[in-house]
């Protein structure tokens, strides 16, 4: 029975395009205060456009009218559990954003003064403190701007630590439970990938590891608690055999939200590790970012790390550009500010004790899942489960109901889907990530759905199949999207 | 919850962790502060900055006014706190969106399509140039030394590990644009791409026409950058160019120290394929209603993984939504009469301290003027422009100045007088 969730009225709202009209706008600019100048005159006939044919003409009151409609054809967090695994979408705190407002922080020029930027580099430099201590790493780089920009960088260090060393080396190794963009990473890093084999029950095969690593390797890239949601119980004998071979443990911290306050990467061998401020530290994932992806490592790597670098200077700080074995910039200016701002809000708010608590509470919500609903779909994997918990679709298959169809009628139930199909290493994955900020009457009610719809794959699995069929919009046809793309609006379309 | 799983305390729960990697000690971290607090905490940081100090600054992150319903829509947590829109169903409202947000880049960049942001303007840069390589397969990379120093350092240190060879082509001393004479003398049939920003990094506008014209008579691309995206209200875009990528920061992003951000490539309709980066396409759902979703995936990661066009996952969403706001709310009539006023309030400045280059530009411009004055201007609370010496050693005399619509007539006068006695 759906619980959660009854249909209501959607708003229809048209493309801006469709209902601007001329001489439209919602916006008045004050009146110049210098003279007006004639445009060619100043740049030149040649350089001056015409109107843009077609751009939106609308009034102040259309305007917030056609975005809030479209905001409601949205889920989000706002509105329940979100359990994507391996993307950590936990409840973003509103203070957050009100800290990113303040009018000095916000309105703070990446080239003013260092005198006049005290405040921002303060943020920073807390936030490098904190993220060293959470993670027992040495050093810690702010720049990137996302979980993959991090992945880059970090490799980039690492190629630059082995060219010290005298070679680059050829290889990145990445297990086959990996993000996708991890052999991306590697590929743009200027390194051949080779995948390596899980064991049984989903963790790096040792032996295996012991066979392909050769002085070739430059890294193996690993998230641990890896995509099945389990710890790597071999992982200190992994950083041992890699390190007697000079290759560098990088860990993917996708699912740090596992071991913050409890284990520490730094302490189990690895050397370097990036970190989704969206994802662990509660920044907001706004459709599909920003986010902030920073980079921790241990000593050696340091000196590689992106300019500018924090450096004390008198009695405040200031920023080194000076840094002549980096490897460069990975961007712009000093990264996603306005995420840090946001992230050291959520580490000051909990404290160290509230962080390890969001952390227990995170691997409950996960076991609490597991607990209940394995009665009902394959558990993936017989190895305890940390913050996530994956199942395989073998039961539900056998009705002809694949993960994808489970995860479509998931939203009849007033849900957003987990993660469908990932880990690759499970046939048919249904892949849940609760996080720590779910109350378990939402909980009880995700567990009701998944019971239901189980139920419903026995003795009507037609309806699973063809969900979703409460939504405003039915199943959408990707396939014909891929086929002939439509990607911008034009007016005869 | 913990009796449903025959366990007595929450520590119980860390046991599947080998004895050997636990953490035995609290981390040392402050403990947790109130809301109040925090906010106190910020603010007190945020007086450590530069608050209430008129400036000159531009040089990839402007000052533009933000229109009040920019926060108000990207504050509702529908947009705020959703994720990236692959369940379409559910989604349709950031699909729309960045449906809207595509075809504006395309109408202002004079480009066929867009994809849906990049993470900002000068990683932009570099996905545009390894997309230039991609589709013509060579590895001769030409950039200008007018391209924004930093956007510069990023593409190095990213295609560093590449086959791609990066070489720059000088500036005219005189005019400030790019010297398409070295240009000329450097570009051969092994060229790739040629990379020029319009408006460049001294302000000045790029003959891009006569640049599509070189680079494609030895069958190589045009790619053109840009950081000040409200020049795109105004100036001709670079519409014979074959790929653009640029940061759209000015639409309605706070400079906030350098980001969040946002980047964005356009491109023509033959190159979509090799175009990186998340992209909304039209289709229809099994109603036959219109509906949005992501699409050409193949092209990412997730399924492609070491043969992906890039490694990106993430787009700047939200940003990318504050800028689509910000160009409703402006519209047609207001993005213009906003970038002229931009064009008025620099060269009102102008009149008033000598620009150092000749060529046309949009809002900001190079002067001969020591750093000394700025620390002359910071007594009356004025940041003043930024010393090109740590740029460029050859401009170590000279500072780039911005004026935006936010620039006040008191202010440059104040600026023009303190520079005119330096």
């Amino acid at each position: 029975m759906i619980r959660k969730v009854r249909p209501h009225i959607a708003q229809e709202e048209p493309l801006l395009f469709e209902i601007s009209s001329p001489g439209k706008r919602g916006w008045q600019l004050p009146p110049l205060d210098v003279p007006a100048i004639d445009p060619a005159a100043a740049v030149g006939a040649g350089n001056v456009r015409d109107a843009i044919e077609g751009f939106p003409e609308v009034s102040e009151v259309e305007a917030i009218r056609h975005f809030t409609r479209l905001s409601t054809y949205n889920y989000a967090i706002d509105l329940g559990l979100y359990p994507l695994g391996s993307c950590t979408m936990k409840y973003n705190p509103r203070i957050n954003e009100v800290v990113a407002r303040v009018e000095g922080l916000a309105w703070a020029h990446p080239y003013q003064p260092d005198a006049l930027s005290q405040g921002c580099l303060k943020v920073m430099a807390e936030l490098e403190t904190a993220l060293a201590e959470i993670t027992g790493m040495d050093a810690v780089t702010l720049q990137p701007a996302a979980g993959a920009h991090g992945e880059l960088t970090g490799i980039l260090l690492v190629r630059a630590w082995h060219e010290s060393q005298g070679t680059p080396r050829r290889k990145i190794l990445v297990p086959d439970s990996a993000h996708g963009t991890n052999p991306a990473t590697a590929a743009i890093a200027g390194y051949v990938v080779e995948n390596v084999r899980s064991d049984a029950r989903g963790m790096v095969d040792v032996a295996e590891l012991a066979r392909v690593t050769d002085d070739g390797v430059a890294a193996l890239m690993i998230t641990n608690p890896n995509t099945l949601g389990v710890f790597e119980q071999e992982i200190t004998r992994v950083a041992a055999l890699l390190h007697e071979k000079g290759v560098q443990l990088y860990m993917d911290g996708a699912n740090m939200n596992a071991l913050v306050g409890v284990a520490r990467p730094g302490d189990f061998g690895v050397d370097v590790m990036h970190l989704n401020l969206h994802k662990t530290f509660s920044t907001p994932h706004g459709g599909g970012g920003p986010g902030a992806g920073p980079v921790a490592v241990k000593s050696h790597l340091e000196p590689f790390l992106p300019a500018p670098r924090l450096k004390s200077c008198g009695a405040g700080l200031a920023l080194d550009h000076d840094r002549p074995r980096s490897i460069g910039k990975v961007r712009a200016f000093a990264g996603n500010f306005g995420v840090m701002v946001r992230a050291l809000a959520y580490i000051l708010a909990h404290g160290g004790d509230g962080l390890r608590n969001a952390t227990l509470d995170a691997i409950l919500n996960a076991n609490y899942i597991r607990r209940k609903l394995e009665a009902h779909y394959e558990p993936a994997t017989a190895a305890p489960s940390m913050h996530e918990c994956v199942f395989a679709d073998d039961r539900q298959a056998a009705r002809g109901v694949r993960t994808g169809d489970i995860a479509k009628r998931l939203i009849d139930y007033g849900f957003h889907p987990y993660t469908v199909s990932f880990p690759l290493i499970v046939h048919g994955a249904l892949m849940i990530e609760p996080t720590e900020t779910e109350p378990k009457r939402e909980l009880d009610l995700f567990i009701d759905a998944m019971i239901s719809i189980a139920r419903e794959i026995e003795e009507n699995p037609d309806v699973v199949r063809t969900a979703p069929h409460l939504t405003r919009t039915s199943r959408v046809d990707e396939v014909t999207a891929a086929r002939k793309p439509i990607v911008r609006w034009r007016p005869d379309t | 919850m913990l009796a449903d799983l025959g366990l007595s305390s929450l520590e119980e729960l860390v046991g599947a962790l080998p004895d050997e990697v636990r953490l035995r000690r609290p981390l040392r971290l402050s403990p947790g502060l109130s809301e109040y607090e925090i906010v106190d905490w910020f603010k007190a940081r945020g007086g450590e900055n530069a608050a209430g100090y008129a400036s000159f600054l531009g040089a990839g992150s402007y000052r533009h006014y933000r229109p009040v319903l920019v926060d108000t829509v990207v504050s509702r947590g529908e947009f705020l706190t959703s994720y990236t829109p692959y369940q379409a169903e559910i989604a349709q409202g950031t699909l729309t969106t960045i449906f809207e947000f595509q075809t504006m880049i395309c109408q202002l960049t004079g480009m066929d399509v867009a994809n849906a942001s990049m993470y900002d303007g000068s990683t932009a840069a570099p996905e545009a140039v390894m997309m230039a390589v991609r589709v013509n397969g060579r590895e001769r990379v030409l950039v200008s030394r007018a391209v924004h120093p930093e956007y510069r350092a990023v593409l190095a240190s990213t295609t560093r590990n590449q086959p791609i060879h990066v070489e720059e082509v000088g500036w005219d001393a005189e005019s400030g644009r790019s010297d398409l004479d070295d240009l000329t003398a450097r570009i051969d049939d092994k060229t790739s791409a040629v990379v020029l920003q319009s408006p460049n990094f001294f302000g000045v506008i790029e003959d891009t026409r006569a640049a599509a014209e070189l680079a494609h008579k030895h069958g190589a691309l045009l790619v053109v950058l840009f950081t000040e995206a409200v020049s795109l209200g105004i100036l001709e875009p670079p519409r014979e160019a074959d790929i653009v990528a640029g940061e759209l920061q000015s639409f309605a992003h706070p400079p906030s120290y350098g980001g969040p951000y946002a980047g964005v490539i356009a491109t023509r309709e033959r190159f979509i394929r090799q175009m990186p980066g998340r992209l909304v396409g039209q289709t229809k759902d099994s109603q036959g209603r219109r509906a949005f979703c992501l699409t050409l995936s193949t092209r990412e990661q997730h399924i492609r993984r070491e043969k992906a066009t890039s490694n990106i996952c993430t787009n700047q969403a939200l940003i990318a939504l504050m800028a689509t706001v910000f160009l409703t709310v402006y519209g047609k009539e207001g993005l213009r009469e906003l970038a002229a006023q931009n064009l008025a309030k620099s060269h009102y400045l102008a009149g008033r301290v000598r620009p150092r280059f000749s060529g046309a530009f949009f809002n900001e411009f190079v002067v001969r003027a020591p750093a000394s004055a700025n620390d002359e201007l910071l007594k009356q609370r004025i940041i003043g422009g930024l010393p090109l010496g740590r740029f460029y050693p050859e401009l170590e005399d000279s500072m780039l100045l911005c004026a935006t619509e936010m620039s006040t007539r008191a202010d440059m006068e104040a600026l023009a007088e303190v520079l005119g006695r330096s």
